[in-house]
């Protein structure tokens, strides 16, 4: 099936595989070990990939930890810091519409005895920077906001946040693995003092992440994680970020103009249709659509073809409509009949349109089928039908 | 530039196109003719023989990953997508 799924994993580019093999075949040596040459080039490898992925972000390359994808990223940002400042400051912030894994740190620090507030988003999906500083309080040492959202592609503030946290003194963490590599990241510029990275999101391989903590101010002394450094993978996500950072203008411009195609052609052929999230402050190549008076899964089973999702990969296999949507405000049958289009840097005009035509081919003939779209269509007021049950 | 120059670049424009056309793998083969195309169309009016130069050796480099690359997918291809005609050979 064509791939339009990018935000769930993305393919390696051959460009990056090209740079893991001789690590998988000949260069196998641990980058720990310090007597022979198969340690030293294994090391250097490392340091490479180290420099690759700091350049990216505006960052020294001591600043990076690899990791073993975003989520540990994540989890080792969030408990780290929330636990080293235990003694002083209990309180922690973040958004509704986090990753699952965000969402989950930060519910196991509750039951350690801190206090999370769970900031609510507009409608459009972006916090609101005025109820961010007003939920800021003495003890807060972290506050946690996602750069672009996995599921609806929204873009938030993220150097206007930093700015506020950096003038209270708050950390300021960001699951950027959606945004790294796609739009311009500085942790300087936006003030980030940690920041999460997925390496199966940007082309890179999976299995590997990194995780970029501010020195200064420390934001953790020590070392942060043990355990050897898987050199390929290592090497994979830093030629992923030199490959990014210099398709960056290029990828976004394309997948700029593809995701116009693709919204335009749908939203002009069929009436109803709904894309969640706001639609300047977002990343073009996530695009999540609701469909009125159709059922996501059902739309979903009938574009057998095209690898497509109705939300996040981690909650699919759950019959809850996602809590992104009902975070935004979305209806309950809305959120069920949402789909996620993903447009990756390989994506084609021709995948594109082949999506778009069995798209609009199929919500017509579900629509069709449809009792609610008749009523609709006759003029009625779902909302003011009484149901009853038999 | 110099007629040998030309030649060269020609040459090598035609090499990748022609390299890139043997991926097996459908997103590959179409991202790879058309990063080759837009690369050599944006760098056409380069000048500076020392840029050209550095330019030629990336797509040395980049001529023999594809080989290496499309070797590799021949050995691990996969059925063909919904989208892909005979038109594409």
């Amino acid at each position: 099936p064509l791939y339009m799924d990018v935000q769930a994993t993305s393919p390696l580019d051959p460009r990056v595989l090209d740079c893991m093999l001789p690590y998988l075949i000949n260069y196998y040596g641990n980058p720990h070990s310090r007597t022979h040459a198969y340690g030293w080039e294994s090391e250097s490898a490392m340091e490479r990939a180290r420099q690759q992925v700091s350049s990216l972000i505006g960052a020294d390359p001591r600043e990076i930890v690899f990791t073993s994808g975003a989520t540990e990223s994540n989890n080792l940002a969030i408990k780290g810091v929330a636990r080293f400042y235990k003694s002083r400051k209990k309180h922690i912030i973040t958004t509704q519409t986090e990753h699952k894994c965000v969402l989950d740190s930060c519910r196991s620090l509750e039951a350690e005895d801190f206090r999370v507030t769970y900031l609510p988003v507009k409608r459009n999906g972006l916090i609101d920077l005025k109820e961010l500083e007003e939920a800021m309080q003495p003890d807060t040492s972290l506050v946690s906001i996602m750069t672009v959202n996995n599921e609806i592609g929204v873009k938030q503030p993220v150097s206007e946040i930093g700015q506020i946290c950096n003038s209270r003194k708050v950390y300021f963490h960001t699951d950027a693995a959606q945004a790294v590599g796609k739009i311009p990241m500085n942790v300087n510029d936006m003030k980030i003092d940690l920041m999460s990275i997925s390496g199966h999101k940007i082309y890179g391989p999976k299995g590997v992440g990194a995780v970029y903590v501010r020195r200064r101010p420390r934001a953790q002394k020590g070392g942060l994680r043990s355990g050897t450094v898987p050199t390929p993978l290592a090497v994979g996500l830093g030629a992923a970020c030199e490959v990014a950072q210099r398709e960056m203008e290029y990828d976004h411009k394309r997948i700029s103009l593809l995701a116009e195609r693709l919204i335009t052609k749908i939203m002009t052929e069929i009436p109803d249709v709904v894309m969640n999230g706001d639609p300047e402050q977002r990343y073009p190549g996530c695009i999540n659509l609701s469909f009125s008076y159709v059922e996501g899964e059902s739309l979903l089973m009938a574009l057998k073809d095209v690898a497509l999702s109705s939300g996040s990969a981690c909650t699919s296999a759950s019959l809850e409509p996602s809590y992104v949507l009902r975070a935004i405000g979305t209806d309950e049958d809305l959120a069920h009949s949402s789909i996620r289009f993903g447009i990756s840097r390989f994506t084609t005009e021709e995948e594109v349109d082949y999506t778009v035509q069995k798209c609009i081919q199929h919500v017509k003939r579900l629509r069709e089928m449809s009792p609610l779209w008749e009523m609709v269509q006759d003029g009625i007021d779902l909302k003011s039908i009484k149901w009853t049950q038999h | 530039m110099a007629a040998s120059n030309r030649a060269q670049v020609l040459r090598l424009y035609r090499d990748l196109l022609l390299k890139s056309q043997d991926f097996t793998a459908y997103n590959y083969r179409r991202y790879a003719i058309r990063r080759i195309r837009d690369a050599f169309r944006e760098n056409k009016h380069v000048k500076d023989s020392s840029e050209i130069q550095s330019l030629v050796n990336k797509a040395k480099t980049n001529l023999e990953m594809i080989h290496r690359q499309v070797t590799i997918g021949h050995l691990y291809s996969t059925q063909k997508l919904v989208v892909e005609s005979p038109e594409e050979q």
